[in-house]
């Protein structure tokens, strides 16, 4: 399939996942089942790993908390941060885990069910690997935007109903 | 007290939108795709360039012509995007929106009894402002069996002795119709042939689908000399309250639409202009975005058309289609009206754009998709009550 058409799939999706198949191929002008099979295809392929909802954590479990976290490691001699990094991720608790440069090494972005949770991850388990060197932990206080998506919605602008 | 509004005045017919728009107005829950505006809010960029320029207290008028500042990147955009060349200090003129500049343009050039061409159906407000300044309507009736582009026997038809002016509007509002280059060098050798001046409305040309490029009449052999290149940033920069358009013509043309200009507004508001140079300088991205965006819908719209038995061109350009409801039995405004009493639907009688839109509707696609999922589903039903067979 036509890479621009893989992209308005993706593009797509990214706006809203949920949205029926039908109208995809309608937007797009293609046949419903172009669009599936390119669906399919782009999951198939490890392109699109997964689908999530984005939660406003001020109306739903506002108990939990999300930990930004800054790692300071040492890399290792055969496998640079790579191994180290996947150590770190493999934990339930990291959501997300980024190799970044600056100051420091690995950005990851923890979820906990409370911030004693949260504090015992990083004093026990993370802390606690060897090749971890320091870490900066960072509690959110309140989201302002999320993956694309706003917390606090401007209401629709207003337009005269009828215009030439 | 008897008011005596002046004749020519009186005689221009009252807009059939605002007729339609008075009844819209008294309804709750309607769905418009009667609205012929961008329904994204200006590109935040924009905002807060507009903002920040506010807070420097950049609040006073500009100069008449417009912030030179503005007329450079007018300049270099006309430049970029169409490929011609105007001097920022003596050959552009910001305007409030394209509707001023329209005004501006005809009421320099015209003297009584001089008679202008257009092509219709077309925007409402062409007529009445060549009636305001004195001049002659004629219009040239486009057909969907040509995509309503215009024809160049129909124009050859349509001048006299007395033809001064020919407006166009491509892409159009209401139909979509474009213009192919070749197309325009046709139509450009009849203006030079008939020394007519060419003001084009060049307000849609950024919204050209299909990763077609927009051409201009204004880039054919002997036209620069005798055209008024009109644009402004209300449709594609998603501006149009902020009232910034502009004219690009030969010098002496706006020194003269500077002189109506500079008694009867002074210049454009500052707070608009400064707005429109982040758009010009870097809105490219946003333009590209809501561009798609308009793009998917209007597949998604002519498809959900078809669909429900009307016949209806894929417009090239704009964000309106001009479905013909002919199959319905009933006539453009009853047609609107009925869809809007029984299924709270707004769409606008093809009359409303001149007599050769009978038998059509135009439906804009600047609406968010759900709304235009859940009108389609409407007007479905309206159109399957209403079936001739
Ligand atoms: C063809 C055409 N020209 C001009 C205008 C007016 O634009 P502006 O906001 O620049 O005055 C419109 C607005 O609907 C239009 O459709």
């Amino acid at each position: 399939m036509m890479r621009v058409l893989m992209d308005a799939i993706i593009d797509l999706l990214q706006q809203n996942a949920l949205m029926p198949r039908a109208d995809m191929a309608r937007l797009l002008d293609m046949e419903l089942a172009e669009v599936e099979s390119a669906i399919a295809k782009l999951e198939a392929e490890g392109i699109v790993l997964g689908y999530q909802a984005i939660i406003n954590r001020e109306k739903w479990d506002t108990e939990k908390v999300t930990a930004i976290i800054e790692v300071k490691i040492t890399p290792e001699r055969d496998g640079g941060f790579d191994r180290i990094a996947a150590r770190i991720a493999k934990f339930e608790e990291v959501q997300s885990c980024y190799l970044v440069s600056g100051g420091y090494d690995l950005l990851i972005i923890v979820e906990a069910a409370n911030l004693r949770n949260a504090a015992a991850f990083v004093a026990q388990k993370l802390s606690t690997i060897g090749a971890v060197q320091a870490t900066a932990t960072h509690f959110r206080l309140k989201t302002y935007k999320e993956n694309g998506a706003f917390h606090q919605l401007d209401s629709a602008p207003e337009r005269l109903p009828v215009s030439p | 007290m008897n008011l005596r509004v002046a004749n020519h005045v009186r005689d221009i017919p009252r807009s059939g939108i605002r007729d339609f728009f008075e009844v819209v107005q008294t309804m709750d829950d309607v769905i418009s795709l009667g609205i012929g505006e961008p329904d994204f809010a200006t590109p935040w960029h924009i905002r807060e360039a507009a903002i920040f320029a506010l807070e420097k207290g950049r609040t006073g008028y500009t100069s008449n012509l417009g912030l030179p500042g503005l007329r450079r990147s007018i300049s270099d955009y006309v430049h970029k995007k169409f490929g011609l060349r105007y001097e920022p200090l003596s050959e552009i003129l910001v305007s409030v929106g394209v509707s001023e500049a329209i005004d501006l343009a005809l009421r320099a050039l015209l003297n009584p009894g001089d008679e202008v061409l257009y092509h219709e159906p077309c925007y409402v407000s062409y007529a009445p402002s060549i009636t305001l300044a004195g001049g002659v309507a004629r219009a040239i009736e486009t057909h969907a069996e040509d995509a309503f582009s215009l024809r160049v026997d129909a124009l050859k038809k349509a001048v006299t002795p007395r033809t001064k002016v020919l407006m166009l509007n491509f892409p159009t509002n209401p139909t979509g119709a474009t213009m192919t280059a070749a197309q325009w060098e046709e139509i450009a050798a009849v203006c030079v042939r008939h020394d007519l001046i060419v003001l084009t409305d060049e307000i849609y040309s950024e919204l050209t689908f299909d990763g077609g490029t927009h051409s201009t009449i204004a880039t054919c052999p002997g036209m620069k000399e005798r055209t008024v290149f009109l644009h402004g940033l209300s449709k594609a920069f998603a501006m149009t309250g902020w009232r910034i358009g502009y004219a690009c013509a030969p010098a002496p043309l706006i020194e003269a639409m500077m002189k109506i200009h500079q008694y009867a507004i002074l210049c454009a508001p500052i707070m608009g202009q400064d707005a429109a140079i982040e758009a010009l300088e870097r809105g490219e991205e946003s333009v590209a975005t809501m561009r798609r965006e308009y793009e998917r819908r209007r597949n998604f719209i002519v498809g959900a058309l078809r669909d429900m038995g009307l016949e209806c061109l894929k417009p090239k350009g704009s964000f309106y289609v001009f479905p013909k409801i002919h199959s319905s039995g009933l006539v453009s405004k009853e047609f609107s009206l009925r869809l809007l009493q029984e299924h709270k639907v707004a769409v606008v009688p093809g009359t409303a754009f001149g007599p050769s839109g009978e038998g059509h509707v135009r439906c804009s696609f600047a609406t968010g998709l759900d709304q235009i999922k859940i009108a389609m589903e409407r007007m479905a039903a309206f159109v399957g009550q209403n079936q001739i067979t």
